[in-house]
């Protein structure tokens, strides 16, 4: 088992009245595959949308590589190496992949654009991913199927040397064959050493992809092991219920001694 | 130079099989990269990608072709070389004011008051030189400290964006009206141009940060800004431009040493840019064009504006006495303003934020793009070089009149950077495309004007022109949707 890059410890957060989570622990390792799973309002969400820095928590502390940080801000966790790829993508159509990648942080002097050094860093890093499914890195992203969209996407948050990537519900929108080109490609983020978030609703893409899988129930940590571990059933019990025979939250009568 | 990569597929030929029947055509299975494509291939793409609904500028030149092969066999006159000379001056004010267009229509936006704002500035500038310099008493008091007023508000607004150049080019404007520098074409050129500006800042802070729909604002401002022009010139008044630099403008010619020259900075700028990008591309493994197909582009070029550039050293007069030769001055000025545009839009950093804007807003802001203030400088961009259209057209007529920027000036703008092939719905179009639908648009125009149709005719042709063009886009559009699926 790696060390782990991203720890979070008795994270807090509300929503005004609302408890979103409950002292909530969260592991992320390098090299590895943790899935974070839960029902709807569980707090996944929110869960990630604070380790992005976009929500501020309550209480709780991060340790990245060991060493306590606090998070303020999207632009804080991007300098550390946290990239999230969002549902919805967020890419322009009518520009191609090379720019899509590259957009907002493009590179060149005096607000000119090397396009050379642009082009070759895109493409080293689509080849380091082995992307086999883009002919051009100058193919406009209009005219790319959602896998190869979501491919371009994920490409995005690597190149920046990131440590961490968060993908939130990657194959959701996704057809077989391009799920399969997509986890593939989570696969290989974890071979190269990153720390990899998947979110995901699919089980089956979760015991296919994930090295450990954590459950969130009602806004607590119910349950992080290794997949092998557990059953396909025991980790639905622990996304509908919270617990599963002696995994997850304890039940009440048992918490109370 | 290698051609397809081989198909060394493993699992990935069945996977893009769910990519789709058109998408087949741009994606093959295999290869992140092909570096240099066989001439026959790149055909090839282009034609898909023109069937898949990418048409670009091909139905603008196509129409340019046909409305001159159909002129020139109706009228006599058409392909004369003074009516040539003459149909690029008349076209030049409404091109230059669609080159500006094309900013604010890449965010998916619309400045219906371009027209009436370039009026503002011809007028501003004809009242400067027709009372020497003293706009206080061509305006009378009130007006002029309400003129002050706005373009001292839009420093303000544009300090408040950031947006230093109008902060910079509005002060300028202010200076020269408070000051009272005498008169001097330059100096109210200079006016001209730094008041289309300071109207470009208020337009764009009311829609970028008050967040109006840009219609409804340039809507209002168009009519407002009628008025200014009515108050400015006076109802039933005209200001004559009588000064020889403003005449030439747009009536002027170099001379023929100076035409040559031209077009070898002009046509030899184009090759040495366009081959040595081809060539450091190749060089460095990157995806570039086939070396014949780049070849043949700068052939075609180079040619073309060498006959062109022959033809316009003729004489063109039809009198003995005077001889008429040399490329109108406004060739060199359009050219310039197409390149600067071209490079701004293609080469800097700010060009790609605008299309990143246009392309999908939310993306953008994500990436950390200063989205309001992108907005608000296309329409800064948008006036300033509308203030410059004006300067050209009013230089062609030599005076500005109320109706200066009116009537039909700013749907023949939109018209030209549409009929070009810039979407309405943003994200898609060039520089370029304005100056091509500019040409068709004149050459409708001045054709039309031989065959001594009636205005009535004119009108209904450029309006229908104008749909289809917007129709193309439209189904284009739909078409390429279509194709990504």
């Amino acid at each position: 088992m790696s060390e782990p890059i991203l720890e979070l410890r008795g994270i807090n957060k509300s929503f005004g009245p609302v408890h979103v989570l409950h002292d909530v622990d969260f592991t992320v390792r390098a090299g590895e595959v943790t899935a974070l799973v839960g029902d709807n309002g569980a707090g996944k969400s929110t869960l990630v949308k604070c380790i992005a820095g976009i929500y501020p928590t309550d209480s709780g502390e991060v340790l990245f590589n060991g060493e306590q940080t606090h998070i303020h801000g999207p632009k804080e966790a991007s300098n550390l190496g946290i990239e999230v790829v969002y549902q919805d993508l967020a890419l322009c159509d009518n520009l191609d992949i090379v720019q899509n990648m590259f957009l907002g942080r493009e590179r060149g002097r005096a607000g000119l654009l090397d396009e050379s050094d642009m082009e070759q860093a895109a493409r080293k890093t689509l080849t380091s991913l082995s992307v086999r499914t883009v002919k051009s890195v100058r193919t406009p992203v209009a005219s790319l199927s959602g896998g190869q969209r979501q491919t371009v996407a994920i490409a995005k948050a690597v190149l920046w040397d990131s440590k961490v990537v968060l993908l939130d519900e990657p194959t959701a929108a996704l057809g077989v064959a391009q799920t399969r080109q997509v986890l593939d490609l989570v696969r290989r983020l974890a071979e190269q050493g990153l720390g990899v978030v998947l979110i995901s609703h699919n089980m089956n893409d979760v015991f296919e992809v994930a090295d450990r899988i954590a459950t969130l129930y009602l806004g607590r940590m119910a349950a992080e092991l290794p997949t092998k571990d557990v059953t396909h059933s025991q980790v639905v019990e622990l996304i509908t219920a919270g617990r599963s025979g002696d995994l997850g939250i304890a039940r009440p009568e048992n918490a109370v001694v | 130079m290698t051609d397809t990569p081989t198909g060394t597929t493993t699992g990935e030929k069945a996977a893009d099989k769910s990519g789709g029947g058109t998408a087949q055509a741009a994606i093959s299975d295999f290869g992140i990269d092909t570096t240099s494509r066989s001439t026959g291939e790149a055909l090839r793409d282009y034609v898909a990608r023109v069937r898949g609904g990418e048409l670009g500028s091909l139905p603008a030149l196509l129409g340019l072709v046909v409305l001159l092969v159909v002129f020139s066999s109706l009228s006599d006159n058409f392909l004369t070389l003074g009516n040539i000379a003459n149909l690029l001056a008349q076209g030049a004010g409404k091109t230059v004011i669609a080159m500006g267009l094309v900013f604010v229509l890449l965010l998916g936006e619309i400045d219906l008051s371009a027209g009436t704002a370039s009026g503002v500035a011809a007028s501003v500038m004809a009242l400067h030189l027709v009372k020497s310099g003293n706009l206080l008493g061509g305006m009378g008091s009130t007006v002029f400290y309400l003129f002050c007023g706005i373009i001292a508000l839009a420093i303000v607004l544009a300090a408040w964006m950031r947006l230093w150049i109008g902060v910079a080019l509005s002060a300028v404007a202010l200076l020269i009206a408070l000051i009272g520098l005498p008169a001097n074409p330059w100096t109210e050129m200079l006016l001209a141009l730094c008041v289309g500006t300071a109207i470009g800042c208020v337009t764009g802070f009311l829609v970028a940060k008050v967040r109006i729909p840009s219609f409804v604002v340039t809507l209002a401002l168009f009519l407002a800004w009628g008025g200014v022009i009515l108050q400015f010139i006076g109802q039933g008044g005209t200001l004559g431009l009588r000064d020889d630099t403003l005449f030439k403008v747009a009536n002027g010619n170099l001379n023929t040493a100076a035409s040559w020259g031209l077009f070898v900075i002009a046509a030899g700028g184009y090759a040495a840019v366009v081959l040595s990008r081809h060539f450091t591309r190749l060089r460095k493994g990157l995806v570039a064009q086939p070396t014949a197909m780049v070849a043949a582009k700068v052939a075609v070029v180079v040619v073309l504006s060498a006959v062109v550039t022959y033809l316009l050293t003729l004489n063109r007069s039809h009198s003995d006495l005077v001889k008429i030769s040399g490329v109108p001055y406004v060739v060199p000025i359009v050219l310039v303003l197409l390149v600067i545009g071209t490079f701004v839009l293609d080469r800097t950093r700010y060009g790609r934020h605008i299309y990143a804007v246009g392309g999908n807003q939310e993306a953008a802001r994500r990436a950390g793009i200063d989205v309001p203030k992108i907005r608000m400088s296309v329409f800064v961009i948008c006036s300033s070089v509308a203030a410059l259209g004006a300067i050209i057209y009013s230089s062609k007529v030599g005076s500005v009149d109320p109706n200066a920027g009116g009537g039909n000036t700013l749907l023949y703008a939109v018209g030209a950077a549409v009929i070009g092939g810039t979407s309405l719905f943003g994200g898609k179009g060039r520089v370029s495309n304005a100056v091509i639908g500019g040409a068709v648009l004149a050459t409708i125009d001045n054709g039309l004007g031989l065959l001594k149709q009636p205005a009535a005719v004119v009108f209904v042709i450029t309006g229908l022109v104008l749909l289809l063009a917007a129709s193309v886009d439209a189904l284009s559009r739909r078409r390429a949707a279509v194709a990504s699926r």
